[in-house]
């Protein structure tokens, strides 16, 4: 049920982020979703590729010279209206898991808007939001957007 | 393991005094006789040979450095006619003249006796085989060790540096006992054994591994490799090739041939002596050679002195391994900051040690020190505060390395200037 996100690491100076997507993108690789934590100094960019661009990602980047590791995160469908990411987050906190890091996808052709979560217990986080009916994206599903 | 002249090295402190003294005198009074330039820079700072009478006096005597040997090349700073002059031994000096030492057959065997007892440590006895693969040459390791072990009766292996597979065809077949070259080279071998299959067929038992500087965590590698207790060994061809100092079977520190050499620590800057346990400048005096006397000659090495007496039965002063040099040293607050010191910590975070850079600065009139380290793929993790917490993680361990606060900022891979395959290590920003 998890999702496979890249995470990467950037110095935070102009034209970093441009160097690095036009990198990946010369090399034909789509970008699902995209989100930036940022610092005065550094950045970590997280994105969401196709299982199928996952290697192919990673390599394109260490061969560019950056830092970048996969790790796991949940992606879920939410609706779209008002309390419908609510109750995702009250899902959790009522488990007692906290949030790392959330952030959604530019598009899908799902009615649903789609929402990457990083909680603090991946395990316990897709078993408290299976509980509360919310609907979990597998990574099939990712790859069919 | 043993103590090839106890006499010496586990000489008692008073005798050693008398006897640093006697010979300091006698040291002073030659090179004061014969060496034109060291007698005008006593002159000129108002010392004459019957000033000095034992080793507390040492501090009046002026320093030698590096450029005295420039400005001398070749033949300015020996104190006996050339014709006595029997071997010169030489350092790769980058910029002007070479740095060459002329030594006497009494230099060669003084030299010879230090790295003797440093073989001698590491295990070496007539029965052993010992593979040299030092370069022979100007440079002293070769050499060295080399005289070192036909001293000792053993069975000498002349390889000289460099063709890795033949040195392992004959470290294999003759069943080299004890290796001597760089560490890094003797981890090369070792792993290009592993590679060839060889490694278990390998009868090595020790080494004496130096000529560059090294870390705990290539002694632990090294010995895993081999199975041998890894010893470092100093010298310099200025005072005499390895041997200066070397290390015993407890791995604390390197014994100072204190009847041959007398060893300070001072500070850089001033120039003033520092207690044992303080780190500083290496300084040292030999009191045994004729050919080229050195009297307090600034190594440029930084390193700790520690006169406790080691549990292996040697009284003598020993060194710690080597912080750094003093060309990249900086005072930073006041402080003396050490690239040495810093790639300590960063070596112990990072699992390899990742590039870096020191940058000093002045902000409002303050010194700010910044740490610029390469992330490697170790340290990277998916969460800022995971970051942050590893940043600040390495700044607190400075501090309490160093003694002042640094920023330490992480940056990516391969952005760090690198000059010539080796990284520039500090840059100075400040109009000072």
């Amino acid at each position: 049920m998890f999702v496979s996100q890249i995470s990467i690491f950037l110095e935070n100076v102009r034209g970093s982020l441009r160097n690095m997507t036009e990198l990946l993108g010369e090399k034909g690789i789509n970008l699902l979703a995209l989100t930036i934590a940022d610092t005065s100094g550094f950045g970590i960019i997280r994105v969401i590729v196709k299982s199928e661009d996952i290697d192919s990602t990673l390599s394109v980047l260490h061969q560019g010279g950056y830092i970048a590791k996969t790790n796991k995160v949940i992606g879920v469908r939410v609706p779209h209206k008002p309390m419908g990411l609510a109750k995702v987050m009250a899902a959790l906190d009522d488990a007692g898991i906290s949030i790392e890091y959330s952030y959604s996808f530019y598009r899908s052709n799902f009615e649903e808007a789609c929402i990457i979560i990083r909680p603090s217990d991946i395990e316990g986080g897709i078993s408290a939001l299976q509980k509360a009916g919310i609907n979990i994206l597998s990574q099939t599903e990712i790859d069919a957007i | 393991m043993s103590i090839l002249n106890p006499a010496m090295e586990s000489i008692g402190r008073d005798e050693r005094k008398k006897l640093q003294s006697e010979r300091l005198r006698a040291t002073v009074k030659h090179e004061y006789n014969n060496v034109a330039f060291y007698r005008e820079r006593m002159d000129k700072a108002g010392i004459k040979p019957e000033d000095i009478h034992s080793i507390d006096d040492l501090h009046l005597l002026p320093f030698m450095e590096k450029n005295d040997l420039r400005d001398g090349f070749p033949f300015g700073l020996l104190a006996v006619p050339q014709q006595q002059i029997v071997r010169i031994q030489g350092s790769s000096g980058t910029s002007g003249n070479p740095i060459v030492t002329g030594y006497t057959e009494n230099d060669i065997e003084v030299w010879t006796e230090m790295a003797a007892r440093a073989l001698a440590a590491a295990g070496c006895d007539d029965k052993s085989i010992v593979q040299v693969a030092y370069g022979y040459g100007l440079f002293t390791g070769g050499l060295g060790l080399h005289q070192a072990a036909t001293r000792l009766g053993a069975m000498v292996i002349p390889m000289s540096s460099g063709n890795t597979q033949r040195q392992l065809i004959m470290m294999k077949e003759l069943g080299t006992t004890i290796l001597c070259c760089t560490p890094s080279y003797a981890i090369y071998l070792g792993e290009t054994a592993r590679d060839m299959g060889i490694l278990s067929q390998l009868k090595l038992k020790g080494g004496c591994f130096g000529g560059e500087p090294w870390s705990e965590k290539m002694r632990a590698e090294l010995e895993k490799l081999f199975g041998i207790d890894a010893l470092d060994i100093y010298g310099l061809s200025e005072i005499a090739g390895p041997g200066v100092s070397f290390e015993c079977e407890m791995k604390s520190g390197l014994h100072i041939n204190e009847d041959h050499i007398i060893a300070e620590v001072v500070n850089p800057k001033t120039g003033k002596p520092l207690p044992c346990g303080v780190t500083g400048e290496l300084v040292m005096t030999t009191i045994t050679k004729t050919g080229q006397p050195m009297l307090r000659y600034r190594t440029r090495d930084i390193c700790t002195l520690n006169d406790v007496p080691c549990s292996c039965g040697r009284t003598t002063l020993r060194m710690s391994r080597l912080a750094g040099r003093t060309d990249d040293m900086l005072v930073v607050r006041g402080v003396n900051v050490y690239p040495g010191q810093i790639e300590s910590v960063l070596a112990s975070v990072g699992g390899i040690t990742p590039h870096y850079l020191i940058i000093a600065d002045r902000r409002a009139s303050l010194d700010n020190l910044e740490v610029h380290v390469e992330l490697t793929e170790d340290m990277f993790s998916d969460t800022i505060s995971q970051i942050q917490a590893l940043e600040n993680s390495i700044a607190s361990q400075i501090k309490s390395v160093v003694g002042i606060q640094a920023d330490v900022k992480l940056v990516p891979p391969r952005s760090l200037p690198r000059s010539e395959g080796k990284s520039k290590r500090v840059v100075d920003k400040r109009r000072l």
